[in-house]
């Protein structure tokens, strides 16, 4: 066995382990196990991942043996293992609060929970994503991914659940069809999918061509991505489903879009300039997201108004065409993710405690529940860019790489992203003021000495889960130094697309 | 590149203006047809791309050269699967808000209609 075959494990291991989960779903107990068990292994091989990658610049897998264009090719590079690191970290976490929750094993109608398989289908659909080097595996990944995430949002259909659940499925659906179309006329015009042989055959096109491939890809990416205007179908939809399936997709989702967005048009449309059109479009998502936050009265509507806001910070760094500016992006990608998943799943637990999210029904958390206010104040503060959070370590990676590249629309945009910053710290002060501060508006459903010690110990379980996502984001601060030299060299490696052709083509199917 | 066949083209545009019209619609069975057509029209795509027809790509009955491009083909059949898997998604969708509410269609949001406006009793009222 070559140690590339280690490439394959985050995508064949869970979709195993989905297999045997549904076989055991008349078992719970033993579902939990296996799915930890599977995601732990997983765990353990994206962390070998980031180091053999960080040693040797690029891993390249082809599945089979087929060389490209024939077969499916997986790469590994410095940003795709560190997006897989951090994703498989969240899924844990997820989890694990899942598990405490017990919406794990609810049984609906006297159907086996499909929760766990459907969760292991998720993750080999993101590492898919994340590893392929594709095009038209990137779209798989794309779909075996949102197949599981349209069972886990409709998951226990209630009035509102199949609302949020047409909405997704069909705007998904929609970004689906036609990424399936512009592979087919990228197809039609290079004769190939494979993103390395693209990287070449794409520069060969007339400059009318390429700009528009480059387009149509950055449109389907951006539904997916949540980018303003393509927005409207986010926080229509993810506040309705669990919180813990909130937490995953807010954290990983639309994410998967961006680091998609990212590899497609640094490798196949390199720019030099800075792209004026992506500018804007950041700077706008900056803007409408975070005003979208500011009226919202329902907390997890908040929280997916500020996840728009930040996608425009990601893009904000793409759009500068720069080294310093896609480090921007991957720092601030990885810290979004954390806090993000951290952010959802202690809302999760305040819904729990007041059987709402509505923030006019919250109010008197902070004496009430002196834990969960600190576990929304820390990555609150972090979404807000206040030092010495993972936040402004990722602001500050973009703010320095806009005034590194002085030129005027890029300083603007900067000034939008500041302004942006502000308005989500007052955002996040609304919810403080009006969730955790004050009187509480009514007596806990569940306080007191009316909680069973099962409710307590499962909650502990769910605390336990939130604090690691919690911490892992303070970590992420704390590792600052390696993580940007981190994020440099990845950074380096996604504009290195000569090297990119060569990993993938050039030494082949040497074992 | 060999010259596309005009038919298909237009039957592609026609696919895609129908399918657009119904995914207008309020009703979901109408956005499922529309879906349908949809998905339709994004495999002709492929098809087209994969240049003329040919003979069926096995090796050793027929040339490469005389062979249609089985990878278009490939693709397509992988996106057939995924889109009637998702269309069976949105039925069952669609019977069970049938089931709740009596009817198919895509309701409004009441939060986006009340932004801005912290009156939660008006809120109650309007659901």
């Amino acid at each position: 066995m070559s140690t590339t075959t280690l490439l394959s494990v985050p995508v064949v291991l869970p979709l195993i382990g989905a297999a045997l989960s549904l076989v055991l779903s008349p078992r719970p107990a033993v579902q939990r196990v296996l799915g930890l068990a599977v995601l732990t292994a997983v765990l353990l091989d994206a962390v070998w991942l980031l180091l053999r990658v960080d040693a040797a610049d690029r891993l390249v897998l082809h599945a089979g043996g087929h060389a490209p264009p024939l077969g499916i090719t997986l790469v590994a590079d410095r940003f795709s293992a560190l997006a897989l690191l951090v994703a498989v970290v969240v899924c844990l976490a997820v989890m694990l609060y899942a598990i405490g929750q017990g919406s794990a094993e609810k049984r609906i109608e006297n159907v086996p929970s499909v929760f766990h398989p459907t969760y292991l289908v998720l993750l080999a659909g993101i590492a898919l994503v994340l590893l392929t080097g594709d095009l038209f595996t990137l779209f798989v990944g794309f779909e075996v991914m949102l197949m599981a995430s349209y069972v886990l949002t409709t998951l226990g259909p209630t009035v509102e659940r199949v609302r949020a659940g047409m909405i997704y499925v069909s705007t998904s659906l929609t970004a689906t069809i036609l990424l399936l179309t512009t592979i087919g006329l990228v197809y039609a015009l290079t004769g190939t999918v494979n993103l390395a042989q693209l990287a070449d055959a794409v520069q060969q096109l007339p400059a009318g061509l390429r700009e528009f491939l480059g387009l149509i890809l950055l449109t389907v990416l951006g539904i997916k991505a949540a980018m303003v205007p393509l927005h409207w179908w986010l926080p229509d939809s993810y506040p309705a489903a669990p919180a813990p399936v909130t937490a995953v997709f807010a954290a990983l989702l639309t994410k998967v879009a961006v680091y998609a967005i990212v590899r497609t048009q640094t490798l196949l449309f390199p720019r030099d300039e800075p792209w004026v059109l992506l500018l804007v479009l950041a700077a706008v998502t900056m803007l409408v997201g975070v005003l979208g936050a500011l009226v919202q009265d329902d907390l997890n509507r908040v929280l997916s108004f500020t996840l728009v806001s930040h996608i425009g910070f990601m893009l904000f760094g793409l759009a500068m065409s720069s080294v310093a500016g896609l480090t921007g992006t991957i720092l601030y990608f990885v810290h979004h993710i954390t806090v993000q998943s951290a952010l959802f799943l202690v809302a999760g637990l305040a819904e729990r405690r007041r059987a709402s999210t509505a923030l006019s029904e919250l109010g008197g958390l902070a004496r009430s529940a002196p834990v969960v206010a600190v576990l929304f104040l820390v990555p609150a503060l972090s979404i807000g860019g206040i030092p010495p959070l993972a936040g402004f370590i990722g602001k500050l990676g973009l703010l320095q790489a806009a005034v590194g590249g002085a030129s005027a629309g890029v300083l603007v945009v900067a000034a939008v992203a500041l302004v942006t910053s502000l308005l989500t710290l007052a955002a996040m002060g609304r919810v403080w003021l009006m969730a955790f501060w004050g009187e509480s508006p009514r007596e806990e459903p569940d306080g007191g000495s009316g909680t069973t010690t099962a409710t307590r110990r499962a909650s502990g379980l769910m605390t336990t889960a939130a604090a690691l996502a919690v911490t892992a984001g303070v970590a992420l601060a704390a590792a600052a130094g390696p993580l940007s030299a981190y994020a440099g060299r990845a950074a380096d490696d996604l504009v290195d697309r000569e090297g990119y052709r060569a990993a993938v083509l050039g030494e082949g199917a040497a074992p | 590149m060999s010259a596309g066949n005009l038919t298909l083209s237009l039957l592609v545009g026609v696919l895609f203006a129908g399918g657009s019209y119904l995914l207008l619609q309020r009703s979901l069975l109408r956005v499922v047809l529309g879906f349908a057509l949809w998905g339709h029209a994004a495999n002709l795509v492929l098809l087209v791309a994969g240049g003329p027809a040919g003979h069926a790509p096995v090796a050793g009955e027929t040339t490469p050269e005389a062979a249609a491009d089985p990878l278009p083909e490939a693709m397509a059949v992988t996106a057939v699967v995924i889109t009637l898997a998702v269309t069976a998604l949105l039925l069952a969708l669609a019977d069970r808000s049938v089931t709740l509410r009596g009817d198919d269609d895509v309701p409004d949001a009441v939060e986006d209609a009340l932004a801005g406006g912290d009156d939660r009793g008006s809120m109650e009222e309007t659901r």
